[in-house]
């Protein structure tokens, strides 16, 4: 991939920060997501949730389904391969994808390897629990990281832990002597020049987003104050009683994210929020897949 | 000098780099009550249009700003910002009305999907060297009405305006080091200011 397409890549990741990316799995609903105020969607046959009930094999979805919903609709539309799946990420960029997420949500395709996405043209996000696993995914070629969380449960306690975890991680890395930063290279697995990056800008150096287990505008708005740019909403919107009006919600919780006044105007009469599961109810912790 | 940035979704942070950097100062614009404060111009950053143009009216912000820019509050429009500025728009996609207070006629998502993406260094007219220019999903003006002076073309398109007090790149200059656009902008603020 050429250095220009990388950085036109985390450009248009730039462009969706303050914003709600939701999944949705007919036209029908990425054209309520849109209308709803979503700056992107990602395309996929099946929301987290129902991955999890149904259990078995999950794989891309189908390329015609996905470019029924690019028809549908003008914003970037995103879509999922397995991780280390090279193959159905070809396919999908041949369908010109506007971004690719290499996601624990779907079954890993390879336990060692993930994708080396700086082969490609089109952008990729990558899911991350703390710092060095984000600076990996980046140094694959990643140009957009989110939490990892845990999708499809409805319960943020692992998006928070990711999210601090990241940005506490950051904070040490900053406060290290330029003579430290090897050895903390070398602790955090990842290319020095990017922990290099972390430490003098105090940031990583693409847009990081909140993922897994926001269901509601005060979770939304508890991500973007731990530091998040924006988020992504899985199950959350279509598994709750009124889908428009939350997806509505929480697009402007992440704007007015500060005000708890606005927080508390939206948050009223949603209707019934998605079941959910604790984290410790679930038997399979998708975040755990691809380190 | 005081610049309020539109901060409902997009890339504003960039802009208030690019700002800092110039040593004017500015502040965002989230709510109704933002508006209120003292300004000498506004930027519309870039982002989805369509986001934008909802929450702009959902948190009753969108008459205020269009009043001010009607009445020659100086206003900076990149991308997004181009589109909601525009009069016409080919496949607007949103049910809400845009600002459209400039006599321009763009289209939108005009270079494709992601892939159509490009990075250019071109010139605009009134400033020396070529200028870089991201075009990220980007519209382009198919024309322009008589008040309104064209400032670039790339590739046999319009991509950069004026029309008094309102200033539209289709491209993003706050992606990259230069300042010379923000700079541009500075200077028209600072006409409306001196004309007060």
């Amino acid at each position: 991939m050429k250095e220009n397409r990388k950085e036109l890549n985390r450009n248009l990741a730039q462009m969706l920060k303050g914003g709600v990316i939701m999944d949705v799995t007919t036209p029908e609903q990425a054209r309520i997501a849109e209308a709803a105020g979503a700056c992107a969607v990602m395309a996929l046959e099946r929301i987290p949730a129902d991955i999890r009930a149904a259990g078995g094999v999950s794989r891309m979805s189908d390329p015609k389904m996905i470019r029924g919903i690019q028809e549908a609709v003008s914003i970037p539309v995103m879509a999922k391969v397995r991780i280390g799946h090279f193959a159905e990420a070809q396919i999908l960029q041949a369908i010109e994808i506007d971004y690719i997420d290499e996601s624990e949500v779907l079954s890993p395709a390879d336990d060692i390897y993930h994708i080396d996405k700086n082969e490609f043209e089109v952008p990729f996000v990558c899911g991350a629990k703390d710092l060095g696993e984000a600076l990996r995914r980046i140094s694959e070629g990643a140009t957009m990281i989110r939490t990892k969380g845990e999708p499809g449960t409805g319960d943020i306690i692992q998006a928070v832990r990711h999210m601090r975890m990241i940005q506490s991680e950051m904070r040490r890395i900053q406060s290290l002597n330029e003579d430290e930063l090897y050895e903390a290279a070398k602790q955090l697995r990842s290319p020095y020049e990017l922990v290099k990056y972390v430490h003098d800008n105090g940031k990583l150096p693409v847009v990081n987003f909140a993922a897994g287990g926001v269901a509601t505008p005060a979770d939304a708005a508890l991500m973007m104050q731990l530091g998040a740019e924006g988020v992504f909403v899985g199950s959350g919107i279509f598994k709750s009683g009124n889908p428009e009006k939350r997806a509505r919600a929480i697009v402007q919780a992440v704007t007015n994210y500060n005000d708890p006044k606005v927080l508390a105007e939206l948050s009223e009469d949603l209707g019934e929020a998605m079941v959910g599961i604790n984290e410790s109810e679930i038997a399979l912790l998708m975040a755990e897949r691809g380190k | 000098m005081k610049i309020a940035i539109l901060a409902l979704q997009g890339a504003f942070a960039e802009h208030k780099q690019m700002l800092d950097k110039l040593g004017v100062e500015s502040f965002e614009i989230r709510q109704e009550a933002d508006w209120e404060k003292e300004k000498d111009g506004v930027i519309i950053p870039g982002g989805e249009s369509t986001v934008m143009l909802k929450l702009l009216h959902e948190l009753n912000l969108f008459d205020k700003i269009k009043k001010d820019i009607e009445t020659g509050l100086p206003v900076f429009g990149t991308c997004a910002g181009l589109i909601i500025l525009s009069s016409k728009v080919d496949d607007p996609r949103s049910p809400f009305s845009r600002i459209g207070t400039m006599d321009i006629d763009t289209c939108r998502n005009a270079y494709g999907r992601q892939l159509g993406s490009f990075y250019i260094e071109e010139q605009l007219k009134g400033i020396e060297p070529k200028v870089p220019m991201t075009f990220i999903r980007a519209p382009y003006i198919n024309k322009v009405g008589e008040g309104v002076e064209v400032l670039a073309e790339v590739k046999g398109h319009i991509v950069a305006a004026r029309q008094n007090n309102q200033f539209v790149t289709a491209f993003h200059p706050e992606l990259n080091e230069d300042t010379h656009i923000h700079q541009l902008f500075i200077n028209i603020v600072n006409e409306y200011i001196a004309a007060k």
